[in-house]
C-alpha cells in the first residue's frame, strides 16, 4: 500500500479530502534526485498558546493532544508547518517570549524535526515580529522540497496587516528565479484575497502578492487565521485555510461579527484539528486530509 | 455637534491636531461633495469605539471625527470602501455620504491587542 492508497483509506474514517489539481506537467523545482517524488506535510495553525477563555476551557492541553495525534500518524510527514498565531497576544514582552518558549518546548515533542514556523498577528503585530525572530527565526522565507517551491509570507508583522513594499520586492526577486511552470506553494497566515474584509479577513496589499503570482501556472496557497477549513479560487490560484487548535470561528460572512463558536462540553474539540497535505509534484496536485485533535 | 464655531475649533484644536479627509467615491455608494455640518465625535481606544453605533439618514452626509487615545487604530468601513489610520494626538475626520440604507460593520483593522477582534461598530443608514 503506497501513501496515496493509505490516504484514501484514512479519509474514509478521518475527514474530508479535497483535491487541488491543475492540468499539465511543468518542470519541477530543484535538481536533487528526490525532485518529483510524492511527499506529504502537516499544517497546524492558530494555536493561541496562552489563551484563557470560555471558547476553549481546555486550552492548556489542546496543543499537547494535537502533538500526540500527529506523532501517532502511521507515516510521519516530511515536514510540519505552523501557519501563525502560535501564541495568543499579550502586551507584556516578557510574557510574549515566555509563551513562545513554552510553545516551542511543547512542539519539540513532535517526532518530525523539520518544522517551519510562521507568525500570526497575535505573535508579531505588537512588536513587529521582534520576539518571533528571536525565538523562531525569519518571518518570511523560501525553501524547496522535492520539486516544489515554497514561499512563506509574513502578512502580520505590520500591524496594518500588510506585506509591505520591502517584502513584496523580495517576493518579486525570489519569483524571478523560478520556472513559471514549476509547482509553487505559498504559505501565509491571513488570506491574501478579500475573503471578508469587514471581519478583517483579508490582507491590505494581498492583491499585489496575487499579481506577482499570476504568471505562475501552478500556485496553491495554504493559510490560517479564519479558524476553519475553507477553499477558494482566485483565477487559477487555489487558497485553502486550515482549522485552528483553539476555537472555531463562524462561516465567512454568516453573521454580523466573527465571534468564536461556543465550546460544547458534550463535544470537546469540535471544529478543531489539523491537516495533512499529500503533494504530487509531477501533477502539481495536493490531497488535503483533515484530522481532528483526537483520533479515535 | 452642529455649531460651526465649535466645529472649526475642533479642526484647529491645538498644534498636534491634524485633519484627514477621506472623500471617497466608490461603488456608487459614496459621494464626495461639499462639507456639511453634522459631525460625530468618536473616541477610539483599546478595544472600542465610543459611540460604536452611528445612525444617519440615507443620502445624508456625516463627518466622523475620531480621536484615538492609545494606539494608531484603524477605521475601516469595507462596504463603503473607506478606511483611515487614527493617529493619537490628532483629529482624523472621515466624511461619508451613504446612498443605500442598511447596516454596515466598521472595524479597527490595525491589530491593537488582546481584544482587537472585538473593536468594531455599526453604521446604520436609515431609509
Amino acid at each position: 500500500m503506497d501513501r496515496r492508497d493509505f490516504l484514501s483509506l484514512a479519509a474514509v474514517g478521518g475527514g474530508a479530502v479535497f483535491v487541488a489539481s491543475l492540468p499539465g506537467c511543468g518542470s519541477l523545482a530543484g535538481t536533487d534526485k528526490s525532485a518529483g517524488t510524492d511527499f506529504y506535510f502537516v499544517q497546524l495553525s492558530d494555536i493561541h498558546w496562552g489563551y484563557k477563555g470560555p471558547a476553549n476551557p481546555e486550552a492548556m492541553v489542546t496543543l499537547g493532544k494535537a502533538v500526540a495525534t500527529v506523532n501517532a500518524l502511521d507515516i510521519q510527514p516530511d515536514f510540519i508547518v505552523f501557519t501563525g498565531d502560535l501564541t495568543h497576544t499579550t502586551d507584556d514582552p516578557g510574557e510574549r517570549r515566555r509563551r513562545m518558549n513554552e510553545f516551542k518546548s511543547i512542539v519539540a515533542d513532535l517526532k518530525v524535526s523539520n518544522i517551519r514556523f510562521m507568525p500570526g498577528e497575535h505573535d508579531a503585530s505588537l512588536d513587529r515580529g521582534m520576539a518571533f525572530k528571536e525565538i523562531f527565526g525569519a518571518t518570511h522565507y523560501r525553501f524547496d522540497h522535492k520539486g516544489v517551491h515554497f514561499l512563506a509570507l509574513d502578512n502580520v508583522s505590520d500591524p496594518g496587516t500588510k506585506l509591505g513594499d520591502e517584502q513584496l520586492a523580495w517576493m518579486g526577486e525570489e519569483l524571478d528565479k523560478l520556472d513559471k511552470a514549476a509547482p509553487l506553494v505559498v504559505l501565509a497566515h491571513r488570506p491574501l484575497f478579500d475573503l471578508v474584509p469587514k471581519w478583517d479577513w483579508a490582507t491590505r496589499d494581498g492583491a499585489r502578492a496575487l499579481a506577482l503570482l499570476q504568471p505562475f501556472q501552478k500556485v496553491t496557497v495554504f493559510y490560517g487565521h479564519i479558524h476553519q477549513e475553507h477553499h477558494h479560487m482566485t483565477g487559477h490560484i487555489a487558497h485553502h485555510s486550515a482549522k485552528s487548535l483553539i476555537f472555531p470561528l463562524p462561516a465567512p460572512g454568516s453573521q454580523d461579527k466573527p465571534t468564536p463558536v461556543l465550546w460544547d462540553p458534550a463535544m470537546p474539540y469540535r471544529g478543531l484539528g489539523f491537516r495533512e497535505v499529500d503533494a504530487n509534484p509531477a501533477a502539481a496536485s495536493y490531497v488535503i486530509n483533515e484530522f481532528p485533535v483526537l483520533r479515535t | 455637534m452642529n455649531n460651526p464655531a465649535r466645529r472649526r475649533a475642533l479642526v484647529r484644536g491645538g498644534s498636534l491636531a491634524a485633519t484627514l479627509w477621506v472623500g471617497a467615491l466608490l461603488a456608487g455608494r459614496l459621494v464626495a461633495g461639499e462639507r456639511e455640518d453634522r459631525v460625530i465625535e468618536i473616541e477610539a481606544k483599546r478595544f472600542e469605539y465610543t459611540p460604536n453605533e452611528i445612525r444617519v439618514k440615507r443620502g445624508g452626509a456625516v463627518t466622523l471625527a475620531f480621536r484615538s487615545i492609545d494606539f494608531v487604530h484603524g477605521f475601516s468601513l469595507p462596504d463603503l470602501g473607506v478606511r483611515a489610520d487614527l493617529v493619537p494626538g490628532r483629529v482624523t475626520e472621515v466624511r461619508i455620504k451613504a446612498k443605500e440604507a442598511g447596516k454596515f460593520l466598521f472595524l479597527c483593522d490595525n491589530f491593537c491587542g488582546d481584544r482587537h477582534e472585538e473593536m468594531n461598530g455599526m453604521l446604520i443608514v436609515e431609509a
